[in-house]
């Protein structure tokens, strides 16, 4: 499945807490390491993405240097001026809203023109904004009729529209919850934006490995080894392989019904057994989804 | 931890008329605050609790079938000596009772309320939704039918901002725009003249002009309530700032949301007030009482299917190790407040009994 070729920007997108920022960063570092001139871009001004990507190029876009530098560059200069000297922006923004979404995904499209990247990872928004702010290109294309604004909703509607330049991939665990809101995300995302949704990278997934496997049968092994092991030690070993056991039951049947429920390929990263992903869980979970999609 | 800090929570809430639930997205905020309040109908208070995220599960879980409303809906549960209620948060509706309370007659409310400029600020304007948080805590908190309020707030880089949402506004009021529109209404300029400010006259060009003159109108039609919305925010402030109020800090045992955690608890020291206690979400079970390298060293030594098993008691232990490792810096930062885990369960929190085995948890009664 070509992932990392398919587009030039990937908007990664997810509930919190499901490990959207970690998603940005193994993206973005396989392809890196496939050779491809990689950028990533960051929205929510979060320190954490950089120790994660280490060398590859990393922007950050705030909207109102993004409104700033984009009436600079058409012609509005002055005006940019005296809306920045009297801090007006935020007012401007909420008496048009979504005009905010437009500047940062107008300097996103900027980039993916310039040529200068294969791909652009872009952490999205958190929380419940990644719809409104996809959307927002559509809704201001209704409300500004004319003028700047309007040029430039035109032409971030043109790149959401464009399987060929761009594609959602949204992040779930596999857990209920994260796994309704991605599935009312993807469909809010088809309904109201018309964008091309990748893979459903599904993070932090307990895959049952090596030999021999933890099942009933090393359950029952416990039983017979009365007398090997003491009573305490034989009680915590078995509730400790019930429980996880029990916690991958859970998994698979969430993943079950994430693929009945959303006819997207899912892509698995790996558990790792750490309290939160560092640069080199970045590189390990790269290569799983390196032999996972191929590039 | 020490068993006496756990048993601290109880400790930590008692006689609390506010409880703020703060914490990144993802931690279980919500289901915690449902938590305490049930904890706190068990123990004869009347409590109310208020949510900002439109989780559906937590309905569920509370069997209120038709979803949270915006007005307070009583949950029926099965031995209460005191009152569990819920509601969500409804930002602009919220927003449009300031209007009316603070309006001079009716004929102001009805120029702000049906204005299409107020209609997008309401629910969009940054800081509005933690300002109206605080606005509907305030309002329970004055509330006969509640001896508690319990409110869990957006995900915490906004949360900086519920606590100084009261001041949110009136930097807004204070707004050099503001200033600029308001200036017509003293003087008896009208909105053309108004539109050949300079600064107008420049926003107008990048917005257009009709966004600006839904603009210009709300600001007149609010002239003279500023007064009172001022009063009202520093009321909200006080509340917030004072000792019937908890924060209750609320993280799971990952790199990120322990450093929003700490992050937050450093927002709250810089502001003078300090966290009660934090609550520790998913925490993996541990197991047995070998650590990870003994697990490993018999897996090795083990042969068929009990080397599965010591495997398994290794990997654990691993991720047990990590957590505590994780989680330490934060248990130093806030010395001195309850600390409670809850342990990572085997599914998810569908009804009121599996809310019970969180109480159970946090405020060991196991």
């Amino acid at each position: 499945m070509p992932l990392l070729t398919a587009s030039r920007v990937i908007v990664v997108a997810g509930k919190g807490g499901v490990g959207k920022t970690t998603v940005t960063a193994v993206v973005a570092r396989a392809a890196a390491d496939a050779g491809r001139r990689v950028l990533v871009v960051e929205l929510d001004g979060k320190p954490a993405l950089g120790a994660l990507v280490d060398e590859i190029p990393l922007q950050s876009i705030d909207a109102p240097s993004a409104l700033d530098e984009y009436l600079r560059e058409h012609g509005f200069a002055r005006i940019a001026k005296r809306l920045s000297s009297t801090g007006v922006i935020e007012v401007v923004g909420t008496a048009a809203p979504g005009i905010d979404d437009i500047v940062v995904l107008g300097k996103i499209k900027q980039l993916e023109r310039s040529g200068e990247y294969d791909v652009i990872v872009v952490d999205g928004p958190a929380a419940g904004h990644a719809t409104t702010f996809l959307t927002s290109a559509r809704g201001l294309l209704d409300a500004a009729r004319s003028g700047p604004v309007h040029r430039q909703a035109r032409e971030v509607v043109d790149l959401l529209a464009d399987p060929a330049r761009c594609q959602v991939v949204l992040v779930a665990m596999p857990e209920t919850t994260p796994v309704n809101e991605v599935v009312e995300t993807a469909y809010a995302l088809e309904e109201r934006v018309g964008v091309q949704l990748g893979p459903v990278v599904v993070n932090g997934v307990d895959v049952a490995e090596g030999e021999p496997p933890l099942d009933a049968d090393a359950l029952d092994a416990l039983d017979a080894a009365d007398g090997v092991l003491d009573d305490d030690d034989r009680e915590a070993l078995r509730a400790a392989a019930e429980f996880r056991i029990a916690r991958r039951q859970m998994q698979r049947a969430e993943l079950a019904r994430l693929a009945e429920e959303l006819a997207l390929t899912q892509v698995h990263l790996p558990a790792l057994p750490v309290a939160g992903v560092d640069a080199d869980g970045v590189r390990r979970l790269a290569a799983a989804l390196t032999a996972e999609v191929g590039l | 931890m020490s068993a006496k800090r756990r048993s601290g929570l109880a400790g930590a809430l008692h006689g609390a008329e506010v409880i703020v639930c703060c914490g990144s997205g993802g931690v279980g905020k919500t289901t915690t605050a449902a938590v305490l309040g049930i904890e706190a109908a068990r123990d004869g208070r009347r409590v109310v609790v208020v949510t900002i995220d439109p989780a559906r599960r937590l309905a569920d879980a509370l069997g209120l079938t038709d979803g949270l409303a915006a007005e307070p809906q009583h949950i029926e549960l099965a031995d209460p000596p005191g009152e569990l209620w819920a509601m969500m948060l409804d930002t602009t509706a919220t927003f449009d009772g300031l209007v009316r309370r603070y309006a001079a007659d009716e004929s102001q409310a009805r120029r702000i309320l049906d204005n299409r400029f107020y209609r997008n600020i309401a629910g969009a304007l940054s800081g509005t939704q933690e300002y109206m948080a605080a606005e509907t805590l305030h309002a329970l908190h004055g509330d006969e039918r509640f001896d508690q309020v319990i409110v869990d707030t957006p995900p915490s880089r906004n949360a900086l901002d519920f606590l100084e949402a009261p001041g949110v506004l009136t930097r807004f009021l204070d707004h050099k725009l503001f200033k600029v529109m308001m200036l017509p209404a003293r003087r008896g300029m009208g909105v053309f003249n108004l539109a050949a400010q300079p600064v107008l006259r420049a926003t107008g060009k990048v917005v257009g002009s009709d966004v600006l003159a839904d603009a210009v109108a709300f600001f007149q039609a609010f002239a003279g309530m500023e007064s009172g919305f001022r009063e009202r925010a520093d009321d909200v402030l006080a509340l917030l700032r004072s000792d019937v109020t908890r924060f209750v800090l609320v993280a799971s045992p990952r790199h990120d949301t322990i450093d929003e955690a700490m992050w937050f608890a450093g927002q709250l020291a810089r502001q003078d007030l300090s966290v009660s206690a934090a609550i520790m979400n998913r925490v993996h079970p541990t197991f047995g009482t070998w650590s990870a390298q003994q697990a490993r060293k018999r897996a090795g030594e083990a042969s068929g299917p009990a080397a599965a098993l010591w495997r398994n008691a290794a990997e654990l232990a691993d991720i047990v190790a990590a957590e505590r490792g994780v989680a330490e810096p934060l248990v130093k930062a806030i010395e001195g407040a309850a600390l409670a885990e809850v342990p990572l369960l085997r599914g998810d929190v569908h009804d009121l009994d599996g809310l019970a085995q969180i109480g159970a948890a946090l405020f060991d009664r196991q």
